[in-house]
């Protein structure tokens, strides 16, 4: 049982750890802002999950503490760092970053042109 | 000012402050058996009053808590100073403080200490001067 959940333990910290390094290559190899966030703020968030998770579960079977604290850090890390890549990547499209230079698809150009038009209408 | 709608960070924040707030007691009332006490709750009371700051206008989050924070500062000082001198009246040094095991219906066996009292205090000057500092800062035109 102990060697089950030491095996879990380990593989745990390992995964998050390895989901940090994945998420800093995105953020050095990516092209622009947007992709960049998009690397940072998921794959960070999961790999913080995943070595908290793995924390609390060694202080719950090895030492037989329960520390709650861990898992409302789960889930506030869940509940912020998504909302934190969203409004960097709100403000760097509003203060006007280019996207990659290949990519296909823009749809909020025309709305943001539109209301931007708006603006200086007034 | 162009009026932006910022709907994911306003809703997320009711849920957000819940858990900071909540958090930051912990850490107060947490204070004399683990790391934690008067000054970390308070900083982290002041930093949700800041989250609120960042979501609302400086307005709005006044009419939310309509608290003068200069006079928080004052009751906390005051709090601090009471306590630490009305140990003379038992006719013991300044600062001598005292503690008590009380039996509550609920809660069970609870120590009661009035270190908590001057550390009440420290976290009341603490959310004060911090929230007096950046309201000051964030009023200037």
């Amino acid at each position: 049982m102990t060697t089950i959940v030491n095996f879990i333990i380990g593989f745990l910290i390992l995964a998050g750890a390895l989901l940090f390094l994945i998420a800093t290559f995105g953020v050095i190899r990516l092209p622009d802002v947007y992709t960049r966030n998009h690397a940072a703020s998921k794959a960070a968030t999961l790999g913080v999950m995943f070595v908290l998770l793995g924390t609390f579960l060694y202080f719950y079977s090895v030492e037989g503490h329960f520390n709650s604290r861990l898992i409302l850090g789960i889930v506030f890390l869940f509940l912020t760092s998504p909302i934190s890549g969203h409004l960097i990547n709100r403000a760097a499209y509003n203060s006007g970053v280019k996207l990659w230079d290949q990519s296909v698809r823009d749809d909020l150009k025309e709305y943001h042109k539109k209301m931007q038009d708006d603006s200086s209408a007034d | 000012m162009k009026k932006t709608n910022n709907i994911i960070l306003e809703t997320s924040l009711k849920a957000l402050l819940f858990f900071i707030v909540l958090y930051s007691v912990y850490i107060f009332t947490a204070g004399h058996y683990y790391p934690g006490g008067g000054f970390i709750g308070g900083l982290m009371t002041a930093g949700a009053i800041v989250l609120l700051l960042i979501t609302y206008d400086i307005k709005t989050v006044q009419r939310i808590l309509p608290v003068n924070y200069r006079i928080i500062t004052a009751i906390g000082l005051l709090l601090a100073i009471g306590t630490s001198a009305s140990s003379l009246l038992f006719h013991v040094p300044f600062l001598t403080h005292r503690f008590t095991h009380v039996e509550l219906p609920v809660l069970g066996e609870i120590s009661l200490h009035t270190a908590t009292l001057f550390d009440l205090g420290v976290y009341f000057v603490v959310v004060g001067v911090t929230m007096t500092i950046i309201q000051t800062i964030g009023e200037d035109e």
